[in-house]
Order: structure tokens, then C-alpha cells, then sequence
């Protein structure tokens, strides 16, 4: 059966399995044998819990060079097992590195590069990636013609899944080489930011996010979030003025969600923020100004001061709940 | 110790502009080109490099930053706007048979074009198109090109050789250094983008923009483009766009018929 090699970084890690990781586990099974690469080490939890997705092969390694430089030294090491073990495919998750290891394992292996699949499907062997392009205005269908495919594939492309057979992993460590520009760009300080304890805002299945209309108080949009067990998303505007996290930001440069609901509060729907969540499947906004353009794009719309609207639907929400 | 001048190259794309509608054509799914301009993301990309050569005397004290694109004919006025800008020289790669690159042959084709230009300090791009919207270019160049990359850079310093950049994650913010030459792609983080001045657009019209065939960087036809690329878009569909819903202006109840709907809908 063809490898299909799943990355999985526990640099700084939890130490087990993300929900994403499941989901590119679930795929790789689909389409052929699952074989897991770690940046870092393998705790008996997560070696456990790749068994139970049915892996049964994970090299890995601790290279003190996976955590001191950016992102390079991860895609030599994904590079390098993918070649040693003949691997059809490589699968990664959609974030900023995910994608960048893709970009260089592409290189590295002549591959063509499929970023941002909603779904992978395998035909007779082959991945074929959907996925949304210009902002949402269109679904395509894309493959690697080349004789590996690397494809990185956003959350949620699959419900996740054990295997029939829990399998225990052979779990080999091994030292890899690293290219000299991959030892280039050295990381000098992290500053973690504490976690807010809501959803994180790509997996979340409710998005309510707040702009400029806030005029500096998303204590309103964290509220209806809080009642609705949803992540909270902000306009560049709202992050520009330091109101809540860059990370928080929907739009072109920002996150692209598509949550079943998508409440935009106090946010007049500029180009650039449509282009984060157009493709939300229902949309509704809250605005003073009837004229604004979030009103085009909105199932359900309120004409509506939002300091007034929100704290009501949260009232109301807890009232029906009681 | 005095600091050399510095040879940038800010990758600027040529690209459909956002503001309007935007269609794939054609059995390959191409972009239709209409209505294009200077990709806005790349602006990050040169305001970051005047900004630099700006601190070091600009062009006067012989600081070099040439504003490369790759794409049709009419992509030259992705760099024509960049000279305005302030860019000092452009280049433009451009040959039928680049039609249909993806980033894997588009990657080849500018690592081949910045072969040409000596020896770079610094390669500056956007953090992503904003039409292919891939965010692999970037990375694939440097990698071509042998250089480190500091990607989705949202600060950017030069301290003599030494680059210092930030990047933001989601739980994380990273501050990373290397030494030139290096690749940097930058956010809308970074800066605040100039604006062409009546001075620049005048200066513009005698700055130098050299053409490049693929011959003139030494790629055969069969290298890129639609025959090169190694991805390939098998059908494309268009979606419905949305439409305008149900529109109430609150008369007092609007938090509840907000329930109302979200309960009718099944969301809550
Ligand atoms: C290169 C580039 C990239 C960008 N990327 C992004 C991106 O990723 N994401 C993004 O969001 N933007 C992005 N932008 C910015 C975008 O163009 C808009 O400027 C931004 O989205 C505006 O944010 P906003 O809607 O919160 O603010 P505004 O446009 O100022 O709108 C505020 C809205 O709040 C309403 N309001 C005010 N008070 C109340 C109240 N009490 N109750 C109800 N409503 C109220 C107003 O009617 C108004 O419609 C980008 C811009 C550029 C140039
Ligand atoms: N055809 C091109 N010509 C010049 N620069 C490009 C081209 N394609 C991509 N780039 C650069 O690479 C960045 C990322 O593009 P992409 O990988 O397509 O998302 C852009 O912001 C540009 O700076």
C-alpha cells in the first residue's frame, strides 16, 4: 500500500493529538497507509493515540534544530522521510507553517502543492482537493500531476475517525540533515499570549465577531459569544486599534472561516472582510447604518444599535435556557 | 562601520483587482486578467524596502530596489506603479509559454529572473497574492535560491546585515533574526504603504524596466506554465452569490427576534 506521510508538530506541544491531526489521519487512511512524521518527541499518549487512528509506522525527531530555527528544518525532516519512504502524498494542516513545510517539500521533491482543501477525495489512488478560490466566488477541483501530491488541508475536511484496528505504532527515532539556508532564520524570543478558553476561531462552529462599531467594548460580542459557545472574531479595524488579538482578525489577511453561523457586529462588510467569511453557511449582522454593505451578504439582518440588540439576544438566550 | 549599499528585490504580482467581480475562463480555469493592478499586499512588500534603503540614503547613496514581476504583457504596470512608488528599476518577466504557471513553475521561472541581477541582499514579498492566494511563492524562491526566509514577517528591521523580524501565530509571537542575504515575506501588519507623489510619477518615466524572455533566463518553454506546472485545476464552478435575507430595523425587539431566528434555524 502507498505512504502517505502526515506531519504532526509537537514542538511545544501538548504532548497529544490536535483535532486536526485526526482528521489528516482519518484522510491519509483513506488513501492509502499512514505514516507520521514528528518535529519533536512522541509521549506514550500520543503514541497511543496514533495507534488508535491506526498507525503503525512514526519516525521522529529531536533535533534541537526544529525549535531554534523557523519552519525550514521541519519541511527538511518531512522532505526526507517522505523520500525514504517512497510516499505518495503528504498531507498538512492549513496554517502558516503548515503551508510553508508544503512549499518546501514541493521543492524538495518536485510535488505539486494543493493549499486550503476543504475536502481530499481519493480516486483509483489519485487526491483530488476542492477548494473555495477569489474570495469564496468559486469551488474548484485540483490535483498534483506530479508523482507526489502535497496537499494541506484546512479543519474539518473530514469527520475524524478511529481505525477498525488499533495497531500499535513502531515509534523510530532518526536524525535528519538540514540544508545551511535552513539554519538561516534563527527564533531569539516566543511570547506566548494567554488563551482566551474559547473555541479557536477556524474550528469553531459559531463565529461572532465585532468591529469598529464597538468603539473599543467587545465585553457585548464576547457575552452573545460565551452563551453561544462561540469563537470570537474581529474587522481589521477592531485589531488594528488594539480593541482584541491580531489572531482574532477575519478577512483576507486574516482568518478565513466558514462556521455554520456567522453573527458581524457593528462591522460594515468592507471587501476584505467579506473575503474571510462569505462562506459562512448562515450570516447575520447587526449594524446602525442600513446602507452598509454587510447587509447584501446577510440572511438575517438587523438595522439596530448593537448595545441594545446584543445584551436583549443574550437575555433572551439565557431566559429560553432556564 | 559604514553600511554597503543594498541590492532589494520586492516581488510585486499583477493581479485582478478585488473590488470587483472576478471569473476563471477557459478549459484551464484561468483568471480573467481584465481590470488589474499592483497586487495590494505587495505594497507592504515595497513601502518595507523604501523604508530600509530610505534609512541608508535611498538611491542616492547607491541603494538598489528593482520591482520584479512575472506575468502578460500588461503586468508591466505592476512595476510602472512601483517606480512611481519609488522603486529605482523594474523587471518584467514575460513569455507566452509562463501562461498557466502555478507557484511550483512560477517560483522557477523568478528564482531564474533574480539570478540575473547579481548578487540580491534582500527578496521582499507580499505575504500572499490576493489572487492565487497560495502563500507558496514566496517560500519556493527562497528555497531555490538557497536563501533563509522569515515569512508573514508583520515587523521588519535591519540592523547593518542582521534582519529582525516579528511574526504573530495564534497563541505565539516569534521574534526571528538573520544574517543577508535573505528572503522576507511581510504582512499588512508591517507598514503603512506610500503613495505615488507627482514627483515619482514624473521620476518614474525615466527609470529603466528590462523584459525578460524565458530565454533571457535560460528556461526552456516545456518548464513552465500549463505544461511545467505540476498542479492542475480540473473543473471550476461558479457559487451562487449571495443574496440580501430578511432586513428588520429594531423597534425595541430585535435581540429576541434575533432568538427567534437563530432557534427557527436550528443554531440554537
Ligand atoms: C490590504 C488590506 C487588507 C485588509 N484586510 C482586512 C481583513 O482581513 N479583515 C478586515 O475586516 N478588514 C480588512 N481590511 C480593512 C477593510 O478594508 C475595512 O477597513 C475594515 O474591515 C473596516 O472594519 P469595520 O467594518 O469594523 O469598520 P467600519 O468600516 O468603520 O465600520 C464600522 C461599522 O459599525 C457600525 N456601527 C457603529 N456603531 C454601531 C452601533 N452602536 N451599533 C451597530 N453598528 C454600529 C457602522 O455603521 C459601520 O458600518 C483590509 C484593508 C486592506 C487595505
Ligand atoms: N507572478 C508573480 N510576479 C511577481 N511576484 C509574485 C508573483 N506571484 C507571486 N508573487 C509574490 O509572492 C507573493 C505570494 O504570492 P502567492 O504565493 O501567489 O500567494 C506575492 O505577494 C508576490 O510578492
Amino acid at each position: 500500500m502507498t505512504a502517505i506521510v502526515v506531519f504532526i508538530d509537537q514542538i511545544n506541544a501538548s504532548g497529544t493529538l490536535h483535532s486536526t491531526s485526526q482528521q489528516l489521519l482519518t484522510l491519509a487512511r483513506s488513501a492509502g497507509e499512514a505514516v507520521v512524521v514528528v518535529a519533536g518527541p512522541v509521549s506514550e499518549d500520543l503514541a497511543a493515540e496514533l495507534g488508535v487512528h491506526g498507525v503503525a509506522r512514526v519516525l521522529h525527531s529531536e533535533q534541537s534544530e526544529l525549535a531554534d530555527f523557523l519552519i525550514a528544518p521541519k519541511a527538511d525532516l518531512v522532505a526526507q522521510v517522505a523520500a525514504s519512504v517512497s510516499a505518495s502524498a503528504v498531507l498538512l494542516e492549513n496554517s502558516p507553517a503548515g503551508k510553508e513545510i508544503a512549499a518546501r517539500v514541493g521543492v524538495a521533491l518536485n510535488a505539486g502543492v494543493i493549499t486550503d482543501a476543504v475536502t481530499v477525495e481519493n480516486q483509483g489512488g489519485a487526491l483530488l482537493a476542492h477548494k473555495s478560490v477569489l474570495a469564496g466566488s468559486y469551488m474548484v477541483q485540483a490535483q498534483a500531476t506530479s508523482a507526489v501530491t502535497v496537499i494541506s488541508v484546512k479543519s474539518h475536511s473530514v469527520e475524524a475517525r478511529a481505525a477498525a484496528q488499533t495497531v500499535v505504532p513502531v515509534v523510530e527515532r532518526i536524525e535528519v540533515t538540514f540544508g545551511p539556508a535552513s539554519l538561516g532564520a534563527r527564533i531569539i524570543r516566543r511570547t506566548s499570549r494567554t488563551a482566551s478558553g474559547r473555541p479557536e476561531l477556524e474550528d469553531a462552529r459559531i463565529v461572532v465577531a465585532g468591529g469598529r462599531g464597538l468603539d473599543g467594548d467587545f465585553g457585548p460580542v464576547e457575552e452573545l459569544a460565551d452563551v453561544l459557545g462561540a469563537a470570537v472574531g474581529a474587522s481589521r479595524a477592531a485589531t488594528d486599534a488594539g480593541w482584541i488579538s491580531h489572531a482574532a482578525q477575519v478577512g483576507q489577511t486574516g482568518k478565513k472561516v466558514s462556521p455554520q453561523l456567522y453573527i458581524s457586529v457593528g462591522i460594515s462588510g468592507a471587501i476584505q472582510q467579506k473575503a474571510g467569511m462569505q462562506t459562512s453557511k448562515v450570516i447575520v449582522a447587526v449594524n446602525k447604518d442600513s446602507e452598509s454593505p454587510v447587509f447584501e451578504i446577510a440572511d438575517f439582518g438587523i438595522v439596530g444599535d448593537l448595545f441594545k440588540v446584543l445584551p436583549q439576544a443574550v437575555e433572551e438566550i439565557k431566559r429560553r435556557r432556564s | 562601520m559604514e553600511n554597503a549599499a543594498l541590492n532589494i528585490v520586492v516581488l510585486v504580482k499583477y493581479v485582478p483587482d478585488t473590488q470587483f467581480d472576478r471569473h476563471l475562463t477557459g478549459e484551464n480555469h484561468r483568471l480573467d486578467r481584465n481590470e488589474s493592478i499592483l497586487s495590494e499586499l505587495d505594497e507592504y512588500a515595497l513601502e518595507a524596502a523604501l523604508a530600509i534603503t530610505d534609512d541608508r540614503g535611498g538611491a542616492k547613496a547607491g541603494n538598489f530596489v528593482t520591482a520584479l514581476t512575472l506575468g502578460p504583457a500588461s503586468a508591466v504596470a505592476a512595476v510602472k506603479k512601483s517606480l512611481q512608488i519609488g522603486a529605482t528599476s523594474g523587471v518584467h518577466v514575460s513569455d507566452e509559454a509562463l501562461a498557466g504557471s502555478d507557484a511550483w513553475s512560477t517560483s522557477l521561472a523568478l528564482a531564474a529572473a533574480v539570478r540575473t541581477l547579481g548578487p540580491v541582499d534582500l527578496i521582499i514579498t507580499g505575504m500572499s497574492s490576493t489572487d492565487g492566494e497560495t502563500s507558496l511563492v514566496p517560500t519556493q524562491l527562497a528555497a531555490r535560491l538557497g536563501l533563509p526566509a522569515i515569512t508573514f514577517a508583520s515587523s521588519l528591521e535591519l540592523d547593518g546585515t542582521t534582519v529582525t523580524a516579528r511574526r504573530d501565530g495564534d497563541d505565539v509571537s516569534e521574534d526571528i533574526q538573520a544574517t543577508l542575504p535573505v528572503l522576507v515575506s511581510v504582512t499588512d501588519q508591517a507598514n503603512e504603504p506610500r503613495y505615488p507623489n507627482f514627483k515619482g510619477i514624473l521620476a518614474a518615466k525615466k527609470k529603466k524596466i528590462t523584459t525578460l524572455s524565458l530565454a533571457d533566463i535560460g528556461l526552456s518553454a516545456d518548464a513552465v506554465g500549463h505544461i511545467g506546472s505540476l498542479t492542475r485545476v480540473d473543473s471550476a464552478a461558479e457559487r451562487p452569490a449571495r443574496t440580501a435575507g430578511t432586513i428588520i430595523t429594531d423597534a425595541g425587539d430585535a435581540g429576541i427576534q434575533l432568538v427567534d431566528f437563530l432557534a427557527a434555524q436550528k443554531l440554537i
